[in-house]
């Protein structure tokens, strides 16, 4: 049992660890984006990946708390990502 | 009415009856005391090694497509699925009574909302008179 326990918190430390640099590579893609879009692309990418990342903290601490916190990350990075299209389609969010 | 109530307060008084004895077990502790078995922690480890493939593609192909739709292309289907797979982990391990639902609710969130965003986002692109990748040098030159 230990020993199983121990090869599973190795594995979601190693995932953890992998989503974290997919993560910052996705900044990479925000700094030096040709165009606007890419940029709104990439911060998408980092919403979604900082969800999965909140997700792996629940399985890892086992505090189910934490689905909750990313299922309200995923809402605000939809809201944000629709803002982002309608500022860029109209220039003005609130008319 | 009065059936409907009856019949609500019938169930509310009895709630060992209607559920398991693992319902009461997730309930009276935490899901960190009560120690998950062998084989759910297999399959919560193979869910959350997919799901970690499946967000390393996509990053991958952000950064390595050579256009903006190519690069939705790649992020909004396979991050979907990481995430997707990441909450089924979620479920496996919190089981349906704690915080399983929340995570299917969750993956079905995700399933309609970054495909809406990516659309979105892709005809902003085209408005804003983004080219396309294999007519890059026509459009600039």
């Amino acid at each position: 049992m230990s020993e199983l326990a121990a090869v599973y918190d190795l594995v979601l430390a190693a995932c953890a660890a992998i989503t974290a640099l997919a993560t910052l590579a996705c900044a990479y893609r925000v700094a030096v984006g040709p165009t606007v879009p890419d940029r709104a692309v990439a911060l998408d990418t980092i919403g979604t990946c900082v969800v999965a990342i909140v997700v792996l903290h629940a399985l890892s601490s086992g505090r189910s708390f934490f689905v909750l916190v990313a299922v309200m990350l995923g809402i605000v990075g939809f809201v944000t990502t629709v803002v982002a299209a309608k500022y860029l389609t109209e220039g003005a969010i609130i008319e | 009415m009065t059936l409907a109530l009856a019949l609500g307060a019938a169930v509310a008084r009895a709630p060992a009856l209607a559920r398991p004895a693992f319902a009461a077990a997730a309930e009276s502790g935490d899901a960190a005391s009560a120690a998950p078995s062998d084989l759910r922690l297999a399959l919560v480890a193979v869910f959350v090694v997919v799901g970690t493939f499946f967000l390393a593609v996509g990053t991958l192909g952000l950064l390595r497509f050579p256009d903006v739709y190519n690069r939705m292309h790649a992020t909004s289907k396979a991050t979907t699925l990481g995430a997707a797979s990441m909450f089924l982990a979620g479920f496996v391990r919190f089981g349906p009574y704690d915080a399983g639902l929340t995570c299917l609710v969750g993956i079905v969130f995700l399933f309609v909302t970054a495909p809406a965003g990516a659309h979105l986002i892709s005809r902003a692109a085209r408005k804003l008179g983004v080219p396309m990748y294999p007519d890059d040098e026509n459009r600039n030159g």
